[in-house]
């Protein structure tokens, strides 16, 4: 099973502590070890960042900064794992080093299930037995 | 919660159990022992984390109780043996010295793990049961999903573990990383038991229970274990490539009703861009450390590097089919020297019939038919329904229909793959003409 992480946190809580980067290197490389992280990558400012929206059959282009304070996605991770609690507990660790380190942090791993052909086939199953009734 | 916790134990033995194991079997020196040792642990966390919950280091906690048993497997044995009782002297002491214990097995918890896949695939086991020990020690699996993901019941494979573990200690097998020429058989060993567990789950259809395509996973993540863990090795890289970029294409090699589409027919949109990337960058890796490698072992000038091995070959031609954004696009002569390579490196028929499919794509049907007629004689071929399939298909693009049909029929009564035999029998019908044959079962 595939699973997107998706790290999110406001965006105005500074650099992290050098302990933290290096805690995380060193968990991002056990992972890779461990053959389960297959990409990961850190998300520049949404001030640099554009949005491309379409709403109410108008599209919009809007170049960032953003004025909302909500939480934005700052890094993300690809892995692949047995099972959804092997996902829980690798974003536990990953907290945990958060909790550790930066105290004053907030923030949240969302973990994300990436469908592959199998959960496709599910899903329209799901979807036709839903229309069928 | 308790259903929680169960489940969280189970995704922390996942993690845990194999660096666990490995670290275990050192110092005890039996991968029974040592299994059976982490598998009291996990009794222990069974019994505990319910009440306390998951302790913030699990890993650590797990190898707490697994300690103090392998400190009294030594109480009991350092009477008959003098080598034991040196280590369990070595081992209580270095307990004092080191209240982690944890943290002192990571040091040497990538050679340990190493040694744990050199013995889970020793060749004095048989194939099968070098599968199963390897996906219960190091892919952490159950013996009840190794049993569903080879559809066999669970006694079957309880009984294989059991007898590996009995086997490796009769024989003696020093729990070790095999050095000089022993090193290339033992290699080949492992990236073969890894190969085996990948191709289980690939050729299973998405129809098909989902622990067989999961092997897939399973044997990916062992394959990128081991290049972690060999990383001077061409071959495992070479092996991880293939795989890789196999695994790239499942999304596209399945039809909506669980129908086999074949490569030229799929959908390169639905190829894994991403497992694709790692499967180039895997066969780069494999490449620039074969000529390093040969670099290094260099004594005199104009001393040519080693030629790729079996596995870098395949990732080569699997490269060439995801390079290529179209059918059209393809480099088949490319993939014809590669075959060539290939054919004199691991020659048999099953290589040949893919040579004569690249030789046809580039000199034409005619060329191909030619080779695979010379195979049509071979008896490992006899009942290998890709044979009339290929022929078939030469024959059909010559216009030879009726030959075509007869040998699509032929095809289709030799698959084992249900969804297989319906697709060759879509093509038979194809080369009658309008004809209607009778509906097939």
């Amino acid at each position: 099973m595939k699973f997107m992480m998706l790290v999110k946190h406001a965006e105005n809580q500074g650099p992290p502590p050098k302990e933290l980067m290096d805690a995380m290197a060193i968990l991002s490389e056990e992972s890779v070890k461990a053959g389960t992280m297959i990409a990961n990558g850190g998300l520049a400012p949404t001030a640099n960042s554009t949005r491309v929206r379409v709403s109410k059959g108008k599209l919009t282009v809007k170049d960032g900064p953003f004025t909302e304070a909500k939480e934005m996605i700052g890094g993300f991770a690809q892995f692949e794992l047995k099972s959804k609690e092997e996902a829980i507990e690798g974003a536990v660790r990953f907290m945990e080093l958060h909790k550790k380190y930066w105290p004053e942090w907030e923030g949240e791993t969302e973990i994300r299930q990436i469908f592959g052909p199998e959960d496709f086939a599910q899903c329209m199953n799901e979807r036709s037995a839903a229309v069928a009734r | 919660m308790t259903a929680d916790t169960h489940r969280a134990i189970d995704a922390v033995w996942r993690i845990e159990s194999p660096r666990l194991i490995a670290g275990l079997a050192r110092i005890v020196r039996d991968v029974g022992i040592a299994e059976d040792l982490a598998q009291d642990a996990l009794v222990a966390a069974l019994e505990q984390w319910p009440k306390s919950g998951v302790p913030d280091n699990p890993g650590a906690w797990l190898m707490a109780p697994a300690k103090h048993r392998a400190i009294d497997y030594f109480r009991r044995t350092a009477l008959l043996d003098r080598k034991h009782e040196e280590l369990a002297r070595e081992f209580a002491t270095r307990e004092m010295v080191v209240p982690d214990f944890h943290a002192a097995l990571d040091d040497n918890v990538g050679d340990d793990l190493l040694r744990l896949v050199f013995v889970s695939c020793h060749p004095v086991l048989s194939t099968e049961t070098r599968v199963a020990l390897t996906l219960r020690l190091l892919g952490g699996l159950t013996t009840a999903e190794i049993a569903r993901a080879f559809l066999v019941p669970e006694v079957t494979i309880a009984q294989r573990i059991v007898r590996a573990k009995r086997t490796l200690a009769e024989k003696r097998v020093p729990f070790e990383v095999p050095r000089g020429p022993e090193l290339a058989a033992r290699l080949s060993s492992v990236l073969e038991v890894i190969y085996l567990v990948f191709n289980e789950g690939y050729s299973a259809t998405a129809g098909d229970d989902w622990m067989r395509p999961a092997l897939c996973e399973d044997a990916l993540r062992l394959g990128r274990i081991l290049a972690e863990l060999a990383p001077r090795e061409p071959e495992v890289h070479g092996l991880v490539a293939l795989m890789e970029i196999q695994a790239s294409r499942s999304r596209a090699r399945v039809g909506p009703s669980g129908e086999p589409i074949l490569l030229f027919d799929q959908n390169r949109a639905r190829w894994d861009q991403l497992l694709i990337h790692r499967g180039l960058a895997a066969l780069a890796r494999s490449e620039s450390v074969r000529s390093e490698n040969a670099h290094a072992e260099r004594l005199g000038a104009g001393c040519a590097s080693s030629p790729p091995g079996p596995y870098a070959l395949q990732a080569a031609i699997a490269a060439c089919h995801a390079r290529a954004r179209t059918p059209e696009e393809t480099d088949w002569e490319q993939i014809v020297v590669h075959y060539g390579e290939l054919a004199r490196l691991t020659p048999s028929s099953v290589v040949e019939l893919n040579r004569a499919v690249a030789i046809a794509m580039v000199f034409g049907p005619a060329a191909g038919l030619e080779l695979v007629d010379a195979l049509t004689s071979e008896p490992s071929l006899e009942s290998y329904h890709l044979l009339p399939s290929v022929r078939g298909d030469l024959l059909e693009k010559l216009g030879r229909k009726d030959e075509a049909r007869a040998e699509f029929e032929r095809a289709a009564g030799l698959t084992k793959n249900t969804r297989e035999r319906d697709l060759l029998i879509v093509r038979a019908r194809g080369c009658s003409g309008g004809k209607v044959l009778s509906k097939p079962q």
